[in-house]
C-alpha cells in the first residue's frame, strides 16, 4: 500500500463515470459556441436586412454537400461502436475509418470555400469589407469566427478519432472496454450539432 | 442489421442495431432537404419556421439517437436539459436588452 | 460515528513518505489528489502576496495628492494587474483547487477525485495559464492597462500586451472547468456506501454546487477572450463600434461569466464556514436542508444577475428592471445561510479558536458585502456609485471578507489535518484581530469615500477625498502587517515537529476519522455511513482531542 495510487496500479474503471465526465465537456463545448450563438442573435436582431444580404453570398450548395458530409460521417461514426460491441472488427474500423475521411472532406471543403471568399477580397479587415455596411461586416465576422471555431473543433476531432483508430486496430478498443470511443463519438456528434445550426444561421439565412 | 438481439456486457446498455441508426441518417438528410427547400422557398416566415422546428428537431435526433440520450439514466437526461436552458437563458436574458432598446 | 484515531499503528506511512518516486518528482508527476490540493495552495499563497503588495503600492500612491510614487500609466497596470492575479489566480480557483482537491474525496468516503490524471492537468493548466499572464508583464507593449475586465474598445486599441494576459486568463479557465467537471462526478459516482445525497456533508455539497457553475459559466469567459484576441489578431470586427459592433456586447458576455464567477468564489467558502461553525459550537447544524437548497439556488439565480455590473451602460431600461429584481432574489438564499449559521450558535458550546474567528468574521463582514450588493442592485442607488469606491469596498467585502476570510478559516481549520503540524494559537489570534481591525479601516473606508464620490481606477484623487485616502492606506498597513503575521504563523509551525491527533478540534465529518496527515489512499477500509451528517454526541462522550 506503499506505491502511489497510480489509475494504472489498481485498474479502477467506471464506465458511467467515464461517460458523465465528457458529457459535461460537452456541455462546455456547448456553452463555448452558445456565446457566438448570442452574439449572432443580438446583431441580427439589429441589422436583418444586412445579414439577409450577405448571407447570399455564401455558397448554399457546399453549405449543404458539409452538411451531408457530416451527418454521414456522425452515422458512420456510431455504426462504428455498434460494430465494436458486435465484435466485428473489420467493420468497426471501416465505419470510423470513414468518419475520419468524411471529416476530411468537410475541412476541405471549408477550405476551398475560405479560399474563395478570400480571393473575393472577403475577409475581416480587407478594405472590401470595410466597405460594406455594417450588418454585412458584422456577419462575416461572425462567419469566419463560428465556422473557424467549428473548423478547428473538426480539425481535432479528426485527430481525435485517427488516435482512436489506431487504438482500434491494435486492440485496446474491444466490446468490453470502448468508451474511448464512446467518448470519442460524443465529441463528433457535438461537432455535428452545431453544423447543424450552423447552416440554417448563416447559408440559408437569404 | 435489423434492431440487435445480443446481449450486452455486464455494465453496459443494451446495444441498439444499424437499423435505427440508418432510419434515422435518413430522417435527418430529408429534414435537411425540408430545410433547405423552406428557406428557398422566398417566404421569410416559412424560413424561420425552419430554423425554429427543424433545426432542433435535427439536433434531437442527433442527440437521443447518435449519442445515446435515449437510453440514459434520467440523471443525465436532467443535466442536459439544464445545460441546454442555461444557454437559452443567455441568450433570452440579453436579448431583453437588445429587443427594447 | 466513530473518530478513534487510525493512527501509525499500522505502519503506514503518511502521503507526504509514501510515494513511489522521490524528491520533486513525488509533487509533479503526482495523481494524489492531497499533493494536487498542496501544490495549488504553494502556489496561491504565492500569487496572493504578490497581488497584496501591489494592494499595497496602490494604497501608497493615494497617500499623497498628485503623484506619489509613480506614473499614471503604472497605476493603470498596477490595478489591474492586482484584479487578475486576485481574481484568476487566487479567489476563483480559491477553496476548490486548495480544500476541495484536498478534502473532498476524503469527506464523501472515497479514495481520490474521478479523474486523477485530469486533476494533476487542471494544475498545471493554472500554472501555464499563470506563466502567460505574467509574461504579459514583461513583452509586447507592457502589462494591461484596462483594468481586470478588459473592456472593449480600449482592449482591443490599446498598445499593451492585451492579448497575452487574455491568453493567460482563457488557459487558466479551462483548470476551473475541468476542476468542475472532476468534482460533478467525483460526487456523483464516487460517495461511500450509505451516503445518499443527503447525508453528505455541506462543503461537498457546496463543491457540487460551484462545480456545475464552473462547467457552465466558464466557457462563456472562453469564448469571450478569444473574440477579443480575434479583434485584435485578425481584426473581426464583432466589437468595433467603427463597424457597427457593439460594446455593450462585450459587457454582456464578459459579465455572464464574470457574475457566477463571484458565485464559484463564495458558495465554497459558505461551505467550508457551514462544517466550522458547528465544529465549534459543538453542536449540529441548523437547518441542513436549507443551505443544501440555498446553495443550489445561489448557483442557479446567482447565473442570471449579471447585468446589474451594466446599468449605466447603455443597456434598455426594461432590461435594468428585470435584472435589479433578479439581483434582489439571489440574496435570498444568501441570508437563509446567515441565519443558519448564527442559529446554529444558539444554544451552542462555542469555542472561539482562530478557524471559528475567522468563520465569525465572514459572517459579519460577508453581511456588510452582501447588503451593500443589495443597495447596489437598486438603479437609482446604482446611478450614483457605480465606478466609485463604494462598488470597490463593496466586493472586496464579499471577496476578501469573504472568500479570502473562509479559505483563511479554512486553512487553520484543515491545517493539523493537512500537515500534521501545529500552528501557534495566540499569534494566530493576534494576527486575525490585526487583519480584521485593518480590513475595516481600509474598507469600510473605502464605501464612505465611494458614497461621497471618488471615482474608482483613479490615480490621483481630490481634496475632499484626502483624509478618506489616508485612513484607509493606514488600515492597509495594519491589515498587511496582520496578513503577514498570520502567514509566518502557519510557516513556523511546518517546522516543529508535534504528533497531531486524527480530531484535534471534535469534528464529526469523515475527515477527522484518519490520521492527520493522511495516508496515501485515504481509508484502510472505506467507511459505511449510517448517520445523518453533522451527528455531535452529548458531551461527556466527547471525541479524542
Amino acid at each position: 500500500m506503499s506505491a502511489e495510487a497510480d489509475s494504472h496500479a489498481t485498474p479502477h474503471r467506471d464506465y458511467i463515470g467515464a461517460k458523465l465526465g465528457m458529457w459535461i465537456f460537452v456541455f462546455t463545448e456547448l456553452i463555448l459556441f452558445g456565446g457566438l450563438f448570442v452574439a449572432y442573435g443580438m446583431y441580427r436582431s439589429m441589422h436583418p436586412h444586412d445579414f439577409h444580404k450577405a448571407a447570399g453570398e455564401l455558397n448554399v450548395r457546399l453549405g449543404v454537400t458539409n452538411t451531408v458530409v457530416l451527418l454521414t460521417s456522425s452515422l458512420t461514426m456510431v455504426l462504428s461502436i455498434v460494430a465494436v460491441r458486435l465484435q466485428r472488427k473489420g467493420q468497426a474500423m471501416l465505419f470510423l475509418g470513414s468518419t475520419v475521411v468524411l471529416g476530411c472532406v468537410f475541412l476541405f471543403n471549408k477550405f476551398f470555400e475560405w479560399k474563395a471568399k478570400i480571393h473575393h477580397g472577403l475577409y475581416p479587415g480587407s478594405e472590401h469589407l470595410m466597405a460594406r455596411p455594417p450588418g454585412e461586416r458584422l456577419f462575416f465576422g461572425l462567419y469566419y469566427g463560428m465556422t473557424g471555431l467549428h473548423g478547428l473543433h473538426v480539425t481535432v476531432g479528426v485527430v481525435l478519432l485517427s488516435v482512436m483508430f489506431a487504438l482500434l486496430r491494435r486492440d485496446k478498443i474491444r466490446h468490453d472496454d470502448f468508451v474511448k470511443l464512446e467518448n470519442s463519438g460524443l465529441y463528433w456528434h457535438l461537432v455535428d450539432i452545431i453544423w447543424i445550426f450552423l447552416l440554417p444561421l448563416f447559408y440559408l439565412a437569404a | 442489421m435489423s434492431n440487435s438481439t445480443t446481449k450486452p456486457d455486464a455494465g453496459h446498455p443494451h446495444i441498439v442495431g444499424y437499423g435505427t441508426f440508418i432510419k434515422v441518417w435518413i430522417a435527418l438528410l430529408a429534414l435537411t432537404a425540408l430545410l433547405v427547400g423552406l428557406s428557398l422557398a422566398g417566404s421569410p416566415n416559412l424560413a424561420l419556421l425552419g430554423l425554429l422546428v427543424i433545426t432542433p428537431t435535427k439536433a434531437s435526433l442527433v442527440l437521443f439517437y447518435f449519442m445515446h440520450l435515449k437510453y440514459e439514466s434520467t440523471a443525465l437526461k436532467y443535466m442536459v436539459a439544464i445545460a441546454l436552458a442555461v444557454l437559452v437563458i443567455f441568450v433570452g436574458l440579453t436579448f431583453t436588452d437588445y429587443l427594447f432598446r | 460515528m466513530s473518530t478513534q484515531a487510525a493512527t501509525v499503528a499500522h505502519g503506514e506511512p503518511n502521503f507526504y513518505a509514501g510515494s513511489a518516486r522521490k524528491g520533486i518528482a513525488s509533487w509533479l508527476f503526482t495523481t494524489d489528489h492531497k499533493r494536487i490540493g498542496i501544490m495549488y495552495l504553494a502556489a496561491m499563497l504565492t500569487f496572493f502576496l504578490v497581488g497584496m503588495t501591489i494592494g499595497v503600492l496602490m494604497r501608497l500612491e493615494h497617500l499623497t495628492m498628485g503623484p506619489t510614487i509613480m506614473k499614471p500609466t503604472t497605476y493603470n497596470a498596477l490595478f489591474t494587474l492586482h484584479g487578475v492575479i486576485m481574481i484568476f489566480l487566487f479567489v476563483i480557483p480559491g477553496l476548490p483547487a486548495v480544500f476541495g482537491n484536498f478534502m473532498l474525496p476524503i469527506m464523501i468516503g472515497a479514495k481520490d477525485v474521478a479523474f486523477p490524471r485530469l486533476n494533476l492537468l487542471s494544475w498545471y493548466l493554472f500554472m501555464a495559464g499563470a506563466t502567460i499572464a505574467i509574461t504579459s508583464l514583461f513583452t509586447g507593449g507592457g502589462p494591461p492597462d484596462t483594468g481586470w475586465s478588459f473592456y472593449v474598445p480600449y482592449s482591443v486599441t490599446t498598445g499593451t500586451n492585451v492579448t497575452m494576459a487574455v491568453l493567460g486568463a482563457f488557459v487558466i479557465g479551462f483548470s476551473s472547468i475541468l476542476t468542475g467537471m472532476n468534482f460533478i462526478t467525483t460526487i456523483h459516482r464516487l460517495r461511500a456506501q450509505g451516503m445518499n445525497w443527503m447525508r453528505m456533508p455541506l462543503f461537498p455539497w457546496a463543491l457540487y454546487a460551484t462545480a456545475w457553475v464552473q462547467v457552465l459559466a466558464t466557457p462563456i469567459l472562453g469564448i469571450t477572450l478569444l473574440l477579443v484576441i480575434l479583434e485584435r489578431v485578425f481584426h473581426l470586427g464583432i466589437f468595433d463600434p467603427r463597424i457597427g459592433g457593439d460594446p455593450i456586447l462585450y459587457q454582456h458576455l464578459f459579465w455572464t461569466y464574470s457574475h457566477p464567477a463571484v458565485y464559484i468564489m463564495i458558495i465554497p467558502a459558505m461551505g467550508a464556514i457551514s462544517e466550522i461553525i458547528p465544529t465549534f459550537a459543538h453542536r449540529t447544524i441548523f437547518g441542513y436542508k436549507a443551505i443544501v437548497m440555498s446553495s443550489m439556488a445561489i448557483a442557479g439565480v446567482g447565473s442570471l444577475v449579471w447585468a446589474h455590473h451594466m446599468f449605466t451602460s447603455g443597456m434598455s431600461e426594461t432590461s435594468i428592471v428585470i435584472f435589479s429584481l433578479l439581483t434582489f432574489l439571489v440574496a435570498i438564499p444568501s441570508a437563509i445561510k446567515i441565519f443558519n449559521w448564527v442559529a446554529t450558535l444558539y444554544k451552542g458550546s462555542v469555542e472561539l479558536r482562530a478557524p471559528m474567528l475567522y468563520a465569525l468574521g465572514f459572517i459579519f463582514l460577508f453581511s456588510i458585502g452582501g447588503l451593500t450588493g443589495l443597495f447596489q442592485g437598486a438603479l437609482a442607488i446604482n446611478v450614483h456609485i457605480h465606478d466609485t469606491y463604494f462598488i470597490v469596498g463593496h466586493f472586496h467585502y464579499v471577496m476578501f471578507g469573504g472568500t479570502g476570510f473562509a479559505f483563511f478559516a479554512a486553512l487553520h481549520y484543515w491545517y493539523p489535518k493537512m500537515f500534521g503540524r501545529r500552528y501557534n494559537e495566540k499569534s494566530a489570534v493576534v494576527a486575525f484581530i490585526h487583519i480584521f481591525v485593518g480590513f475595516n479601516m481600509l474598507y469600510f473606508g473605502m464605501l464612505v469615500l465611494g458614497m461621497k464620490g471618488m471615482p474608482r481606477r483613479y490615480y490621483d484623487h481630490l481634496p475632499q477625498f484626502h483624509a478618506g485616502h489616508i485612513h484607509a492606506t493606514i488600515g492597509s498597513w495594519i491589515m498587511v502587517a496582520g496578513l503577514l503575521m498570520m502567514i509566518v504563523n502557519l510557516v513556523r509551525g511546518l517546522f516543529r515537529k508535534v504528533e497531531v491527533p486524527a480530531n484535534p478540534w471534535g469534528g464529526v465529518t469523515l475527515e477527522w476519522t484518519i490520521p492527520s496527515p493522511p495516508p496515501v489512499e485515504n481509508f484502510d477500509v472505506l467507511p459505511v455511513i449510517t448517520e445523518p451528517p453533522y451527528t455531535f454526541n452529548p458531551p461527556g462522550k466527547e471525541q479524542a482531542r
